[in-house]
């Protein structure tokens, strides 16, 4: 764990960045954080360059606070918005190419599976609709066939954002994007129904209307992709500037969408399922009056 | 795991057996278990070796049986293929730890990638069209400071669709920042290959190194190879004492990013990036010194003296060495120096050994002349440089060819 592999000779403390220190006194290392905690501590993302409004850096701070060992993960992701924050957090980010993601992170799974027998470490592909669906959807799909254990979590926006605004295999048919001038000619990809296809055992459709929810389905898919199996997310993620949503109404444009297209749902296989009810069978039994009001909060 | 396994060996219905190689026993894999790690100067230089007559791909998979290597990820193309299959049989008897086949060359490619940062030491293979779908993260290697090891079988490159040997693959890793050894023969390969392992794994060097050999002439032929137990190993890799940090998490808990895009339109970014590419380029000037060491240097050179040299690389030294023997009968001395390291190149080495050379002959195995024009920009008076003979698309290159060229100069360029 990073907070013993390297230790600061306690003279020299005091010397260290107030970052540092703040990360490692209040920060979500080796303790489990509340989304109703948020802004009350040094979280994993600050100072981020993404626009205003943008629906994607919510997902992604409340992605960063859920992860299960955030002191043992590693994330990886490509070119495109996402890694813009990503880079920028506190976990240790792997920026390969374009479109090597669930390559990538096949590898580094298995590399660190081989030196850390004792010692589970998460690794989670966070990219976009392009990086996943279009340019990396050799790597993903066959990520799933091998039943790699990583969680690979597709933030889409539906566009090539970060490029300027070029429609994507992920992007509604019908729309008028640049590459696209005419619209799109063909339907959204089915990535949901190719995750089934290929036996992943926990996928989840989530808008991030719900903090809470974003929160227990990622933890629940970094969890259940430690023992079961490849998972999947994917979340609708707007993008503002290239959809013209204006800022104030981000919010309001994703639970429109999420109530016409992208409502919520999570699809286990029976072996994800066993595996995740025995979890939290045991987590209940271990529960103190902290975590029964968090659940308070997801109803 | 271990489906297939068992003692039966099959056969199609010729009589031939189906496999490369036989089915791994449960004696195979007490082999495996009861490998000791050696320090790498034994295990190169002083351990005893007997010789064996066996194939390029053997040799390849001789070298990785020692080489305590952690991921091994394959992918199937002619004339590789065998090589990475036998390394399936070295983890299906626990020499390898793990092991898989990838979708294709982009996909291995970046999982060498990822398995690299995570600390392990990693292995792939392959040839000719698979390494150039594979070049993109290839070339993204050395940025990443990711030390593995890629063995390239060379073959033609399309169009039009050949497997034959044809080295011209090798004149586009010439400036991806990976080191580049070239071997001889299956001695070469089993050589070189085991010691690129430490080479790119040292502090001051953290790189990945290709290993090259012309497909077919040595991977499918049989050559003699001398061989040290096969009950020593290499020590693992030690990642904590590399130049950049794992990507394990293992690390004080502070914003880095090991692949940080750097992206802006500064000043600083444009100097980040250009002070990184150079450290790449001095990183493998540093490991000049373990290629000497464990390697016998960057060069070999027979006949330092006479008049006439031939600087050769890959099978092309194994043809020039018979030509030389050859004009030696006729009574003409003839001068040889061996390419073992393209990247890094020897061009202090190469300066001195060709500076009393009248003339100077380049034969080989691609149309491009790739050697020819590294020469040339590295000696003063490149004029004394007859690029050729060249062959290319498969074609064998009779030592009487070299003779001609020796003899005369037909087909000066």
């Amino acid at each position: 764990m990073a907070l013993e592999t390297v230790r600061v000779s306690p003279g020299f403390q005091k010397f260290l960045p107030k970052e540092y220190q703040d990360l490692v006194e209040n920060g979500p290392f080796t303790k489990e954080r509340k989304v109703s905690e948020l802004g009350s501590f040094k979280e994993i993302l600050e100072e981020h360059p993404m626009c205003a409004g943008c629906a994607m850096t919510l997902f992604i701070r409340v992605a960063l606070l859920a992860l299960p060992s955030v002191e043992n993960s590693v994330i990886i992701g490509t070119a495109g918005c996402g890694r813009l924050a990503l880079s920028q957090a506190a976990i240790p980010f792997v920026y390969g190419n374009y479109g090597d993601t669930n390559a990538v992170a096949s590898g580094l799974k298995r590399g660190l599976s081989v030196r850390f027998k004792d010692k589970p470490k998460d690794v989670i592909v966070m990219a976009g609709d392009g990086g996943l669906a279009d340019i990396g959807f050799s790597a993903v799909m066959h990520s799933w066939f091998r039943k790699e254990k990583f969680t690979t979590v597709m933030l889409d926006n539906e566009v090539y954002g970060n490029t300027g605004g070029q429609e994507s295999g992920m992007t509604q048919k019908g729309m008028v994007l640049k590459m696209a001038p005419n619209g799109k000619k063909f339907e959204k990809m089915d990535m949901i129904g190719l995750a089934k296809t290929s036996g992943v055992a926990y996928i989840a459709r989530i808008a991030p209307t719900n903090p809470t929810r974003v929160a227990t389905t990622i933890r629940k898919a970094v969890l259940i992709a430690r023992e079961v199996g490849p998972t999947y997310i994917q979340a609708y993620t707007s993008c503002n500037i290239e959809y013209a949503i204006p800022t104030p109404k981000v919010m309001d444009d994703a639970r429109m969408v999420e109530k016409d297209r992208y409502g919520f749902m999570e699809y286990f296989t029976d072996e994800a399922k066993a595996y995740w009810e025995k979890t939290e069978a045991d987590r209940r039994k271990l529960k103190g009056p902290a975590e029964k009001a968090e659940s308070q909060e997801t109803k | 795991m271990s489906e297939g396994l068992g003692e039966e060996v099959k056969t199609n219905p010729q009589g031939d057996v189906i496999t490369a190689a036989p089915a791994p026993t449960k004696e195979a894999k007490k082999g495996a278990a009861a490998q000791r790690v050696v320090d790498p100067d034994y295990l190169f230089l002083q351990a005893p070796r007997e010789k064996t007559f066996i194939t390029g791909s053997e040799a390849a998979k001789e070298a990785i049986r020692r080489a305590n290597v952690d991921v091994a990820i394959s992918y199937p193309i002619t004339p590789q293929s065998e090589t990475m299959q036998q390394v399936g049989y070295l983890y299906a008897e626990g020499y390898v730890k793990d092991y898989y086949r990838g979708e294709e060359e982009y996909g291995v490619m970046s999982a060498i990638a990822g398995a690299s940062r995570s600390g392990v030491r990693c292995l792939s293979a392959t040839a000719g069209p698979g390494l150039m779908r594979g070049l993109e993260v290839i070339s993204s290697w050395p940025g990443g400071r990711l030390p593995a090891v890629l063995l390239i079988m060379c073959r033609v490159i399309n169009a039009p669709l050949a497997i034959q040997p044809d080295n011209v693959e090798l004149s586009y890793m010439l400036n991806t920042g990976c080191l580049l050894f070239h071997a001889e023969n299956q001695q070469d390969f089993y050589d070189y290959s085991l010691a690129a392992f430490m080479i790119g794994e040292k502090p001051e060097v953290t790189l990945p190194v290709a290993v090259a050999v012309d497909g077919f002439f040595v991977t499918h032929a049989r050559g003699w190879v001398s061989l040290p137990a096969a009950d020593i190993k290499l020590p693992p890799r030690d990642c904590y004492h590399e130049a950049v940090p794992m990507m394990d998490n293992e690390n004080p808990p502070i914003r880095i990013s090991r692949d940080a895009p750097i992206q802006k339109s500064n000043f600083i970014s444009y100097q980040m990036h250009a002070s990184w590419q150079q450290e790449i380029w001095a990183a493998q000037e540093r490991s000049r010194k373990w290629i000497d060491r464990w390697l016998g240097g960057l060069i070999e050179v027979v006949n330092p003296k006479a008049k006439i040299m031939i600087v050769a690389s890959g099978s092309a030294v194994s043809q020039s060495r018979e030509a030389v023997r050859q004009a030696a009968e006729q009574g003409l001395e003839v001068g040889l120096v061996k390419i073992k390291s393209v990247r890094p190149f020897p061009a202090d080495e190469v300066r001195a050994a060709l500076d009393h050379a009248e003339k100077i002959i380049v034969p080989e195995f691609n149309y491009v002349g790739w050697l020819a024009k590294e020469v040339k920009s590295t000696i003063r008076g490149s004029e004394r440089v007859i690029s050729g003979p060249r062959v290319f698309g498969g074609m064998s290159m009779p030592t009487e060819l070299i003779l001609e060229y020796i003899m005369g100069t037909p087909n000066r360029r």
